[in-house]
Formats: structure tokens, C-alpha cells, sequence
């Protein structure tokens, strides 16, 4: 537990979510979630499939919108606009810029496939950011080189194997240098072997104070790299805290039972 | 060269490397007292061999009557098969196919839009374009354009209720050239809309979202990410549309517009009383043409392969 980097209890709030409610349709997915998550913190959400982890990391990074409550992200209301009691929604562009401060890692990585894997980090800094392309190069190399695939930087997403595929896509995220790294399930498409080499990547990154915010089901590596636990279940919240107490003597039954399984 | 243990060798000799991303390559030929390839006896196809003599004397006979029968007349072919009319025909198909296509991808680019766009009205009018554009035969539409200075003689924009803006003959617009290429265009539009949403619903929906995720707008996200996906799908049909853009200009003289090869063609033969050689002219041009054409499609979608059908070829 040493090396894991542990925010100070006054670090100011990375993102705040208040009351978040979320319908598809008439099914009701997210059910009041309040979640507060500090700068520097590595918040683990565990639980059972279905039970809108994955909904609610795509609200922070505004892939859905949320049908009630708010999300504050440095403080900033996203997706809306707040005057005299009224919300308007935000145009896309404005949503866009928002979504800078986010970066996201998906299950299924997302490559671009019609480039290469430098290409895919630097498309980020070089057409949004539009930093000059020579900078973007050299920062790119630099991420590939930090998770690992300095080698690789010419290789087409096809001619990688998925856990590469999986750290090129860290690397883009973390090219826009966000305020925070959102992980949706980020080894579950992985072969078994693949999966350590993901970890490690994500781990490495928990060290150097990213906050980040890794929808996982993987049990061990959210007591060892995780700072906050959160369990979800039915679209609600039903129980959070550091990992190792809530992972050694969880207090709802719900959170008893789930450990029990997947333990 | 040895081959035993970690120090395997590749075929010019440089180390193999191992893993599972670099499948090892191995020559069998270097190593003969090691591997014996089996080399099985093929299964015999006598069936085969019957049907290429029956196709090579079927080749024989139909070589045997172009050469011999003299109906062909293939003096004539020769002496106009680059006759001053008949290339200007030519130039003209090719500037009404490449104005026509420029023409319809404009407008399905547009069309294409409108369909997914969120307002109700946008998506009705590229349904109702598609509908009536591909409903009808290309040669009514062409008679039509031809004859729109006869419906509507005079082109007037009129500021409502206030003063005219503009005024002006409708033949003087829409001359044969005109007609002929948004007549093919708009027809050839409502195909190449569907191919191009054929196309764009081919790309997985993981990519936008990525796209979105490193706070690309739409705009940029539909040209970066989404295009050149689809691309890939959109090429190969685009080519078969401009070869049958091509030859499908020989309709134009419904316009009237009276310049292109296949009317070049036809006109010559009247005079002489000789459609076969002629038409053996205007065939072996769009011939030509058409075979450009496919080497174009080849490199444009070597191009757009990229990282998907060509990735092999650039890892070396």
C-alpha cells in the first residue's frame, strides 16, 4: 500500500455528483447517486453487471445525459447552463470543450483503425488543441513510451494484440491531459494473459497523483491501487470507503453477498 | 544455422522475433534434413482440364469469325476509331460523367447529412429525394430537364410582396450542357446517398464516441474519424456508379444534347449505312475508359485501406 499515492483530506473536489438520476426510456438506471471524488484520488466502482457503473461513468464524460440532479466537474456545472433557477442545455461545442477535462479509456479500446498508434495519441492534441505537430509527436512518443510501446509507436491498431491496443488507448486519453482518467471496464475484453500488462499501465499512472475514476471487476487490483471504493448495485450507491475495509468487513448485505462470489 | 533452443534464426538469418505479436516466420527449404514437407499427390479434376480444352476451342472459334467475317468491317473501325468526332464525343462523355458525379456527390453528401440530422423536415426531403429520383427511369428525368424551359419559360427571384431581384430565360440557364449534367447528377444522387449511409453505418459507433471523448466536435469527428472509415466501404460501389455514370451518358440526346460518344458514333454510322464497326468504335472507348477508371478505384482504395486491408503491407 506504500507507493500509492493517497490525496490529503482537504485536496480540493475533482467531481461532484449530486442526486443523479438516469431514465432509458422508462427504465429507471441510475438512482440518486451522490458521489464526491477528490483531486488525486483512485476511485474503484465495483458491482454487479447492470447495476449502471458504466452509465454513470459516461455521464461524467457526457456520452449520456443524466435526466436529473447535477454533475460538477472542478466545480463547473457540465451539460448545462444555470440561470435564475433554470437549466439550459449547452451546445454540442461547449459540451465538447467540457469534455476535454475527461479523458476516457473504453472496454473495447476504440482505436482509430485508419491510424497508426502515434497517430491515435496525437489526433487528440494536434486537432483539438492544435498544438504544433512536432510537439504533439514528441509528447505522443513520450506517452507510448510510458506505457510501454515505444516500439510500436508505427504499428496499425490491427497488427497489435488487445492489451497493447488497450495501453495506445491510455495513452490518447491521457494526451489531452485531463482532469481526470475514466476507465470503463478496461481489461474485461481482454484475453487473461493481457490483463497484467493493462494493470500495471493503470497502476503506474495511480502512482503519479492522476485522478481517476475505473469502473472494474477486478477485486484485487481495486483493494491494492484504489483509494475510494464504491459499490453499486440496482443503479444506486450502497456503500463506499476505503477499499480494504469495505473489501475485508462490508457493512450492506448486498456488498456481503457480491464479495462473497467474486472473491 | 541452428535450431535449438531460444537461438532460432529467420530465413535471411536475422533473429526471430518471439512473442505472440511476431508470428515466426520459417523457410522450410533451410532446414531439409529436419522438416520433411509431406507433399501429398493433388486429388485429380480431369473435369477441369475438359472444361479449359472445351473454353479453348469455343476462344478459337469466336477469334476465328472477328478475323474472317468481313460484316465486322474492320477497316472502318480502324479508320474511325480516332476520327476528329468521335474523340470530341469522347471528351464530351467525360466531362458530363465527371461533372454529373461531381454533381451527385454534393448532393448525397448533403442528402446524407439531412437524413440522420435530428430535424423531422431535413429527413423528409432526402426521403422524398431518393424516392422520387430513383422511382423514375433517368431517361424520363432527362426528357424533363429538357423541357423545363417549356414549363417554366422565365426565372424570376421575387422578394415577396416587394420588388424582383432577377429575371432571366430559362433556356439561357439550362442549356442542353446544363440539363444533361444535373438531369444525370440529381438522378445519381439519390443512389449514391444510400451507398454513402450504407457507408457511414458500417463504422462502429465506439469510434464517435472515442472521437467525442478526446472533445472532437461533430464537424471535425464526421471528416477525422468517421469519413475515412467509410470511405472504405463507399469506394468500391462510388466506382461501379461512375462506370455506369459513363456509359450512361449515352442517354443525354433525351436532352437534347447531341455531342457525346454514343451519338458520334451513331451519326457516322447513318451516313454510311454501317452500325456494326461503329458501334465496335464506341465500345472499345468506353472499354478503354472503364479500364482507367478501375486502376483509379485500385489505388483510391489501397488508400482508404489503410490499416485494415494494407497493414501487413506497411508493417515492413
Amino acid at each position: 500500500m506504500d507507493a500509492i499515492f493517497n490525496p490529503a483530506d482537504d485536496a480540493p473536489e475533482c467531481v461532484r455528483i449530486k442526486g443523479v438520476h438516469k431514465f432509458f426510456g422508462a427504465v429507471h438506471v441510475l438512482r440518486g447517486i451522490d458521489l464526491s471524488i477528490r483531486r488525486g484520488e483512485v476511485c474503484v466502482v465495483i458491482g454487479p453487471s447492470g447495476s449502471g457503473k458504466s452509465t454513470l461513468l459516461r455521464c461524467i464524460n457526457q456520452l449520456e445525459g443524466i435526466s436529473a440532479g447535477r454533475i460538477y466537474l472542478n466545480g463547473e456545472l457540465i451539460g448545462y447552463r444555470e440561470a435564475n433557477g433554470r437549466l439550459n442545455s449547452l451546445p454540442e461545442a461547449k459540451i465538447a470543450v467540457q469534455r476535454r477535462s475527461t479523458g476516457m479509456v473504453f472496454q473495447r479500446f476504440n482505436l482509430f483503425p485508419h491510424k497508426t498508434a502515434v497517430e491515435n495519441v496525437m489526433e487528440g492534441p494536434l486537432k483539438v488543441k492544435k498544438t504544433p505537430r512536432a510537439e504533439a509527436i514528441r509528447r505522443a512518443s513520450e506517452l507510448l513510451e510510458r506505457v510501454g510501446l515505444a516500439d510500436r509507436a508505427n504499428y496499425y491498431p490491427t497488427q497489435l494484440s488487445g492489451g497493447q491496443q488497450q495501453r495506445v488507448a491510455i495513452a490518447r486519453a491521457m494526451a489531452m491531459e485531463p482532469n481526470i482518467l475514466l476507465f470503463d471496464e478496461p481489461t474485461s475484453a481482454l484475453d487473461p494473459e493481457l490483463v497484467g500488462e493493462v494493470l500495471d499501465v493503470i497502476r503506474g499512472l495511480a502512482k503519479t497523483g492522476i485522478t481517476m475514476m475505473v469502473v472494474t471487476h477486478e477485486i484485487g487490483f481495486a483493494r491494492e491501487v484504489g483509494n475510494h471504493l464504491v459499490f453499486m448495485d440496482g443503479g444506486m450507491i450502497l456503500e463506499e470507503g476505503p477499499p480494504a475495509e469495505v473489501i475485508a468487513a462490508p457493512k450492506n448485505a448486498r456488498t456481503q453477498s457480491f464479495l462473497a462470489k467474486v472473491l | 544455422m541452428s535450431f535449438a533452443g531460444s537461438d532460432i534464426t529467420g530465413a535471411r538469418g536475422q533473429p526471430v522475433k518471439q512473442g505472440r505479436s511476431a508470428l515466426q516466420k520459417t523457410d522450410p527449404r533451410e532446414f531439409p534434413n529436419r522438416i520433411i514437407l509431406n507433399n501429398p499427390t493433388p486429388v485429380p479434376h480431369p473435369g477441369r482440364w475438359i472444361a479449359v480444352g472445351l473454353l479453348c476451342i469455343a476462344a478459337m472459334l469466336v477469334l476465328w469469325s472477328l478475323a474472317t467475317n468481313p460484316n465486322f468491317h474492320w477497316d472502318v473501325v480502324r479508320s474511325y476509331l480516332f476520327d476528329q468526332q468521335v474523340l470530341r464525343g469522347i471528351l464530351w462523355t467525360l466531362v458530363i460523367t465527371v461533372m454529373a458525379m461531381v454533381v451527385a456527390i454534393v448532393a448525397a453528401v448533403s442528402l446524407t447529412f439531412m437524413r440522420d440530422s435530428e430535424n423531422p423536415v431535413l429527413r423528409f426531403v432526402s426521403w422524398l429525394w431518393v424516392w422520387l429520383f430513383r422511382g423514375t427511369p433517368v431517361y424520363t428525368q432527362l426528357v424533363f430537364w429538357g423541357l423545363l424551359s417549356v414549363l417554366y419559360p422565365r426565372i424570376s427571384v421575387t422578394v415577396p410582396f416587394g420588388p424582383q431581384l432577377f429575371s432571366l430565360e430559362t433556356i439561357d440557364v439550362f442549356t442542353p450542357g446544363v440539363s444533361a449534367v444535373l438531369g444525370l447528377g440529381f438522378n445519381e444522387a439519390a443512389y449514391l446517398a444510400e451507398i454513402f449511409r450504407a457507408g457511414f453505418r458500417s463504422v462502429d459507433s465506439g469510434q464517435k464516441e472515442a472521437a467525442k471523448s478526446i472533445g472532437m466536435g461533430k464537424t471535425m469527428t464526421m471528416f477525422r474519424i468517421i469519413l475515412p472509415q467509410a470511405m472504405r466501404m463507399i469506394i468500391p460501389p462510388t466506382g461501379n456508379e461512375t462506370i455506369g455514370m459513363l456509359k450512361t451518358t449515352s442517354l443525354v440526346l433525351a436532352v437534347p444534347f447531341a455531342f457525346d460518344l454514343t451519338f458520334a458514333t451513331n451519326t457516322i454510322a447513318n451516313r454510311l449505312y454501317l452500325p456494326i464497326p461503329l458501334l465496335i468504335v464506341s465500345g472499345l472507348w468506353y472499354l478503354a475508359i472503364t479500364s482507367i477508371l478501375m486502376v483509379g478505384q485500385h489505388f483510391l482504395e489501397q488508400h482508404f485501406g489503410k490499416g485494415v486491408d494494407v497493414a501487413a503491407i506497411h508493417q515492413e
